[in-house]
């Protein structure tokens, strides 16, 4: 993979060397069972909770808040599932957007067949939503809010700390949950001072192991778990702890955590510099959502007149690596919900939008290297 | 690649040849089952081994409208008016050395090869030639008939010099996932699934009288686009007639709605002296003369026959003449010209006649 540009960390990212020592020690030395009561299962509960108290603080949470998951797709389903079958006696109505993740898309769909009923808040052009959307659609049997931090498609963040707020001041509880997988990287999440009462982590995105996440659940809160069977995680997520893993897991977020500041000036500055580049290389284009409320780490790009699948070929032929708008697998092309919502259902941008996402080991030169190749791509296929 | 064994194979050999290959798999048709089953799925988790094994890269590709729009409406039409449609032709005409083609070219690419047993030969006046593989159980020239010069100046066939068992030992020695996955049969929109079942979902079908020449009520049939002349299977009428012999079907009334069967297979009825066809392309842009003598297949596998070709150059249709009576052939179905082991080109069946007589085959 020498010259290979990889620009495509929204989809999932490279471990971090240390995270690959930490674990390769776990995975060497700590293969105990964290419930087990001898010494190397002692061994193991300690890697637990000393990551849980990690996991917990990059949030300002408390360790008991903390639900180690197998990812972004099991916290959010957990997360809505669940508070939805708790809170059914009080009320059946949830409150959404049009930009979710489908791992928050479809458990609400679920929910939908079994009688909830759930509103879905229309984004704006830069694909965020106000505040006084959503206190247009409270009503006395609003259970659950549950909104993206910061999108994954186009990176537009959401007023978070505003519906937390608000939802604070109504007569009854609203469990407001939001999906945070993209934005923990960058974005500082204060739990308590932002009123967020779940939240959803994923370990890939942030130079972690694959297959590990976690889900904050509010200790104000009672949620049942989704995997039943031992008594982990204080009976919400039961099955044996990925120890290695969540050693990795830990360290991924230490690292994140002391360089936050840094990667987000970092990032900012690779995405204004690949915007310039663009403009300077006479492409036609337009950013996709915002600019500036926006993940600094991702950039969604529509090249007028250029159809993304041949783009992204010819990219990855030529070793650069980045996304069309959405997932495809088998030549099922299902058009991006997201570019839909900002622009129109048959909008040429669905059609022609790349996302490049940066992170670990991003150069300015590779930027200035993707553009080149990017600039040359569309030339040959205009 | 479409996850079995042949193209497989041609990736293979093309990259041990030094080429830059890169593997492309087309989802032409949507068959997701209630259990989000879905062939296409199964096939390109093949492709992914199958790539990853030989190490070229490989994506998916959708044309799953233009296949609707091209080859299925026409296979609709088609059956509609009681013919029976070629859809591998169309598809090769249209998709696969259509839309793919100038996808790939779009890629960058400078050929397009793909695992059909046919062979290409270049002139140094750089005419292509399509000639016949090698293999002559396998020949697919037959559906490769409506080519033009500008495709085949496009592809590869590096399967044609070869048999099939041959490619079924260098997967294997290869050691690809597909060397002993089983041949796809069929229609591939259809697959192992019920023809009878899956005409239904498209088509209203409308069941009538099997009918001997002499408006000898035999029967009932099920829908006259279900049947195609000359076949056996399926009519459910034994022991009645004049002789022992089996029924087959010898022709079609439209207009009544009337399946005409008769029995033995040499029945008279079944065997015609000409046809004409129409949609005629050839394969070089050689100028051709108004008649002229050449070999020629109305089906797949068959062995060829002497024609004599009488072509309209005008609408680019054909009277076509045996030299030996002919055996249920059936409109809807290529007629496709052969000189020697080249293939000229082809054309659709439109209508047999028996000396004067035209055919009622639909």
């Amino acid at each position: 993979m020498e010259n290979y540009i990889y620009l495509d960390h929204a989809a999932t990212t490279p471990m971090h060397p240390e995270v690959i020592d930490v674990m390769t020690e776990a995975m060497t030395s700590s293969y105990g069972n964290a419930s087990s009561t001898h010494r190397i299962g002692r061994v193991s509960k300690g890697i637990l909770e000393e990551a849980r108290a990690v996991l917990a603080a990059s949030i300002n949470a408390a360790s008991n808040e903390i639900v180690m998951t197998s990812g972004g797709t099991e916290s959010d389903n957990m997360a809505i599932i669940n508070t939805a079958v708790k809170y059914s006696s009080v009320g059946k109505h949830i409150i959404t957007t049009n930009v979710e993740h489908a791992a928050v898309k479809e458990p609400l769909k679920q929910l939908e067949r079994n009688g909830f009923e759930v509103t879905v808040l229309p984004v704006n052009k830069e694909g965020s939503i106000t505040i006084q959307q959503v206190k247009e659609a409270i009503r006395e049997d609003t259970i659950l809010v549950t909104v993206i931090y910061g999108n994954n498609e186009i990176g537009t963040l959401m007023p978070i700390t505003e519906i937390g707020e608000y939802l604070l001041t109504l007569d009854h509880k609203v469990v407001f949950h939001t999906d945070a997988v993209q934005a923990y990287g960058t974005e500082d999440i204060h739990v308590k001072d932002q009123h967020i009462d779940m939240l959803s982590v994923s370990s890939h995105k942030i130079n972690g192991p694959k297959g590990l996440g976690f889900l904050y659940v509010s200790d104000e809160l009672s949620i049942p778990g989704l995997i039943l069977g031992g008594q982990q995680e204080n009976k919400r997520r039961a099955g044996t702890e990925n120890i290695p893993g969540i050693a990795g897991f830990k360290r991924a977020v230490e690292i994140r955590q002391a360089n936050k500041p840094q990667l987000k000036k970092d990032y900012q500055k690779l995405k204004n510099r690949c915007i310039v580049l663009l403009e300077e290389s006479d492409l036609k284009f337009e950013v996709n959502g915002s600019v500036e409320n926006s993940l600094p780490h991702i950039l969604s790009v529509h090249i007028k007149g250029v159809e993304a699948d041949k783009l992204l070929i010819h990219l990855d032929l030529a070793g650069v690596a980045v996304s069309i708008g959405s997932a495809c697998s088998a030549g099922n092309v299902e058009p991006s919900h997201v570019l839909q919502a900002i622009h129109s259902k048959a909008h040429p941008a669905i059609e022609e939008t790349i996302r490049f996402s940066f992170g670990y080991g991003v150069t300015e030169a590779d930027i200035e290297a993707a553009v080149q190749k990017l600039a040359k791509a569309v030339k040959f296929l205009a | 690649m479409s996850g079995g064994v042949d193209s497989s194979v041609t990736a293979l050999l093309l990259k041990e040849q030094g080429y830059d290959v890169v593997g492309v798999f087309m989802k032409n048709w949507d068959d997701t089952d209630e259990n989000g089953m879905c062939t296409a799925t199964e096939d390109y988790k093949d492709v992914a081994l199958v790539a990853n094994k030989i190490g070229v890269p490989y994506y998916s590709i959708n044309f799953e409208k233009e296949y609707w729009d091209k080859v299925f409406a026409y296979f609709l039409e088609e059956y509609k008016n009681g013919r029976t449609p070629n859809p591998d032709v169309m598809c090769n005409k249209e998709i696969k050395f259509k839309a793919f083609l100038d996808y790939a070219m779009s890629l960058g690419a400078d050929y397009v090869a793909t695992g059909h047993y046919a062979r290409v030969s270049r002139d140094e006046d750089g005419t292509t030639h399509l000639l016949r593989g090698v293999d002559s159980n396998k020949d697919q020239t037959y559906f490769l008939n409506q080519l033009s010069q500008d495709q085949l100046s496009k592809v590869m066939f590096p399967l044609g010099e070869m048999d099939k068992s041959e490619v079924r030992r260098i997967a294997e020695e290869a050691d690809l996932a597909t060397a002993r996955k089983k041949d796809s049969t069929g229609i591939c929109f259809i697959g192992e699934k019920d023809f009878k079942q899956f005409l239904m979902n498209y088509l209203p079908a409308q069941p009538g009288n099997m009918v001997t020449e002499d408006g000898e009520v035999m029967g009932k049939h099920d829908g006259l686009m279900y049947y195609t002349i000359g076949q056996r299977k399926g009519l459910g009428i034994g022991g009645n007639g004049t002789s022992n012999e089996p029924w087959f079907v010898i022709g079609k009334n439209m207009e009544n709605n009337e399946l005409i069967v008769g029995q033995g297979f040499t029945h008279t009825h079944l065997y015609a002296t000409h046809l004409t066809a129409s949609q005629f392309t050839f394969t070089t842009e050689k100028e051709r003369p108004e008649t002229f003598s050449c070999t020629a297949k109305f089906r797949y596998r068959q062995s060829d026959v002497g024609v004599t070709v009488h072509l309209n150059k005008e609408d680019n249709t054909a009277r076509v003449e045996f030299d030996e009576p002919a055996r249920a052939i059936t409109p809807g179905q290529a007629i496709v010209f052969y000189d020697g082991d080249e293939c000229l080109g082809g054309g659709t069946i439109d209508k047999a006649f028996k000396e004067s007589e035209l055919l009622q085959y639909v």
